[in-house]
């Protein structure tokens, strides 16, 4: 499957999944809220150029945003973790020319450890940015700091359900193809 | 000139980036305010058909709690009816009007439209429900809705098929009640914790009020008639340095498994809101 088609197809079924599945489920506590959909962005290939980057980014969260009703809302979130991703990337990638040599971030071709660093600052980020925008309207401090520690946590657990179920095998591609 | 073009050469991506950022934004607070957003017609009218697919799905697993509610309903209908009453003395006898006016139809004030829920959310502090009938089946926004239980909120947004009702789970709802005991006038918020309980606020201390005390719709609430459950009194929390009880209510909808609505039209809505806003205007 080419890079465009998978990644049109992951657009879907993230939306889907997030709005139909992740949202259904009955609150635990007004702490949680589980979001997993913004995995798609963390996912997208590294050769992509910024400007398209932020640009898919800002779509994907309106998408989203219109299931929710919430116009801008989680579109805010996504772009500024679009926009910022480059830069995370430049600093996580610890061999020379990994971008080049595969496709898109993963745990094979970033390594366990910076991939989670990456995944990480990206997510609370998102939550963050999120919650702020929230809370400008209503809630403390408290509530703030709770719901994005809360919120992170239960994101990077079904980060790490979703990178075990649906290991991505990253192909190693030489520059001499 | 020249270094204006390098600039925004070089800053290209960052100010891409604070252009869209902006236009978020600015789509979120003009949607907070006054609950229209660019495209949301067209976006209202395609997540609309996404979430009655689903919707076909989840109905059969909540079959069984819309019958019960709707069962209760029907009880609670039944017992209203003119035949359980018996005038307790002989004088009272009950007669046929022989008015040849039918005055009812005129002054019927509600008037109910049901509706299927195919999209409702409790999980975050802005909770929506979208509902299978739209502006072309008369449904327009500042209609209040119930549920055969209690009532669920207000239309806020429509398209042609669909509309967009902001829940009583959403922190920026409010809606006048007062106590069926006494009568007493207060207002119900949600304070975006539970999404089984509100707050009641601003019923004042020298009113009785008991745990288990039905609280209904107001007279002076223009979307909804009279009398109407909104919840039950759950918890009386004491606050000493206030004139006013807070009380935590129990829903008496449960938003989990809403599935049938009614959207109620007040048909003299227009004319009361006009006279409202021009004697406002008249004052200041």
């Amino acid at each position: 499957m080419s890079e465009l088609l998978k990644n049109i197809f992951r657009f879907a079924l993230f939306i889907f999944v997030q709005v139909f599945v992740l949202f259904k489920v009955s609150p635990l506590h007004h702490f949680i809220v589980p979001y997993l959909y913004f995995l798609f962005i963390l996912w997208l290939p590294f050769n992509l150029p910024r400007f398209w980057l932020t640009f898919i980014g800002f779509i994907y969260g309106l998408t989203l945003d219109y299931f929710t009703n919430t116009p801008g809302l989680h579109a805010a979130a996504c772009t500024l973790i679009a926009y910022v991703r480059p830069f995370i990337i430049n600093l996580m990638i610890s061999q020379e020319g990994t971008d080049k040599n595969y496709a898109s971030p993963s745990i094979t071709s970033m390594g366990f450890a910076p991939y989670a660093t990456y995944a990480l600052v990206l997510t609370l980020l998102h939550h963050s940015f999120l919650v702020f925008l929230e809370w400008m309207s209503f809630g403390t401090f408290f509530f703030f700091i709770g719901k994005v520690i809360g919120t992170t946590a239960i994101s990077l657990l079904l980060i790490l359900l979703t990178e075990l179920l649906f290991f991505r095998k990253e192909q190693f591609r030489t520059n001499t193809v | 000139m020249r270094n204006v073009f390098l600039f925004i050469r070089r800053y290209f991506n960052f100010l891409f980036f604070l252009v869209l950022q902006i236009v978020s934004l600015s789509f979120l607070f003009q949607y907070n305010k006054f609950h229209q957003a660019a495209f949301s017609n067209v976006a209202g009218e395609i997540t609309g058909r996404f979430n009655e697919k689903y919707n076909g799905v989840e109905y059969y697993f909540r079959l069984k709690g819309t019958n019960d509610a709707l069962v209760k309903e029907n009880e609670r209908l039944n017992q209203l009816l003119k035949e359980n009453y018996e005038a307790p003395g002989q004088l009272n006898k009950l007669m046929t009007d022989t008015l040849m006016i039918d005055s009812l139809k005129k002054i019927q004030k509600y008037i109910y439209r049901e509706a299927k829920v195919v999209g409702s959310s409790v999980s975050s502090q802005t909770n929506y429900l979208t509902i299978h009938r739209g502006s072309s089946q008369q449904i327009r926004p500042n209609m209040g809705v119930i549920s055969p239980l209690g009532i669920v909120g207000t239309v806020v947004s429509t398209s042609p098929n669909f509309a967009v009702v902001m829940s009583m789970l959403h922190r920026q709802y409010t809606v006048v009640v007062k106590l069926k005991n006494g009568g007493e006038r207060g207002k119900v918020e949600w304070d975006g914790t539970n999404p089984s309980f509100v707050t009641l606020k601003d019923i004042p201390k020298s009113a009785k009020m008991n745990k288990g005390d039905s609280i209904v719709t107001s007279e002076t609430s223009s979307l909804f008639p009279p009398g109407i459950l909104v919840g039950t009194v759950n918890e009386i929390v004491e606050d000493k340095s206030s004139n006013f009880y807070v009380v935590k209510l129990k829903t008496a909808t449960n938003f989990f498994n809403v599935q049938y609505v009614y959207v109620i039209d007040n048909t003299q809505f227009d004319e009361q809101k006009r006279l409202e806003d021009s004697t406002r205007k008249k004052i200041q």
